[in-house]
């Protein structure tokens, strides 16, 4: 079972209570841009089997937005963070690398 | 003019291990604005004669509270029949501040669950933690009840009041009697 903290109201809920929003930090590339980037914001997801970060939306709670970062095989939770950010905290970054050494996923490590 | 009705005219159920009440009209305004701004929390607790609660609480007396719903949003009980004046006073406290006060007494379903088991009834239907040293008097949760969203809180001892959309009162009410059906007794708590 998947559980979830939701940072702006502070309910621990399970999965259900929750709404997977996708992949997170996302670039968008909107008109004008190259039909490769346009292509890779369309259409271009990570399926990583470990570490993931992912936007989710607290949809029988408070309603709002956060982000989390899990382990796809585990479920377990490296931390949760807010979704007013374009990039994981270094610090959780940092705590994910004393569990899953070595990891990387897009531009972060 | 036709007179107000409660979503299922006063439904009650106590065939089973915990009796299901649809409380009466309750008036229900929510207030949506900064916290950090004192006119919206005076806004709040000016009408509704009770303290301002903290994260995911609620401070309830009879039918006047404060729910807090979420970072930017409260839910303002007070009597039914009173709801357009204090939406104008809290208009007249609220001003130009960016914020929004609107009657939401008519959108909402309101029941009381109770009884000694009525605590390992409704932890039938929620995925929250219901033990008695966790769920404790004041908190207020919103959360997924079966298939509809749901908020609750323990309103006296042995009583949880639960609010849900009007439109989803009777599939509410139906599945409280469900899983308060006799001899379903758990014996967790
Ligand atoms: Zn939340």
């Amino acid at each position: 079972m998947l559980i979830l903290t939701c940072p702006n109201c502070g309910q621990t809920g399970e999965e259900t209570e929750f709404h997977a929003g996708g992949e997170a930090h996302l670039k968008r590339f909107g008109p004008g841009s190259t039909d490769d980037d346009f292509e890779g914001y369309l259409f271009m997801r990570e399926n990583p089997k470990g570490v993931h970060f992912e936007r989710w939306r607290h949809a029988y709670g408070c309603g709002k937005w956060f982000h989390a970062a899990r382990c796809t095989t585990t479920l377990e939770v490296f931390g949760i963070y807010s979704a007013q950010v374009t990039e994981p905290p270094k610090e959780l970054c940092d705590r994910i690398t004393e569990k899953r050494p070595g990891w990387s996923w897009r531009a972060f490590s | 003019m036709s007179s107000a009705t409660s979503a299922l005219n006063g439904a009650t159920w106590s065939d089973g291990i915990a009796t299901v009440t649809e409380a009466p009209l309750q008036g229900m305004i929510t207030l949506r604005g900064a916290f950090s701004d004192a006119k919206v929390k005076k806004a709040a607790t000016s009408v509704a004669g009770v303290d301002m609660p903290g994260q995911g609480q609620a401070n309830c007396v009879e039918t006047r509270g404060i729910c807090w719903m979420s970072p930017d949003e409260l839910l303002v009980l007070c009597p039914y029949d009173t709801v357009g004046t204090n939406i104008e006073k809290m208009q007249a406290v609220l001003g130009d501040q960016h914020s929004l006060c609107v009657d939401v007494s008519d959108a909402r379903g309101v029941f009381d669950l109770s009884g000694p088991r009525a605590r390992e009834v409704l932890a039938k239907l929620v995925p929250v933690d219901l033990a008695p040293d966790q769920f404790t008097f004041g908190m207020f949760r919103r959360t997924r009840m079966a298939q509809v969203p749901a908020a609750f809180w323990l309103h006296e001892d042995d009583t949880f009041r639960i609010i849900c959309f009007r439109s989803q009162a009777q599939y509410v009410f139906d599945l409280l009697i469900t899983a308060a059906q006799p001899g379903s007794d758990v014996n967790f708590f």
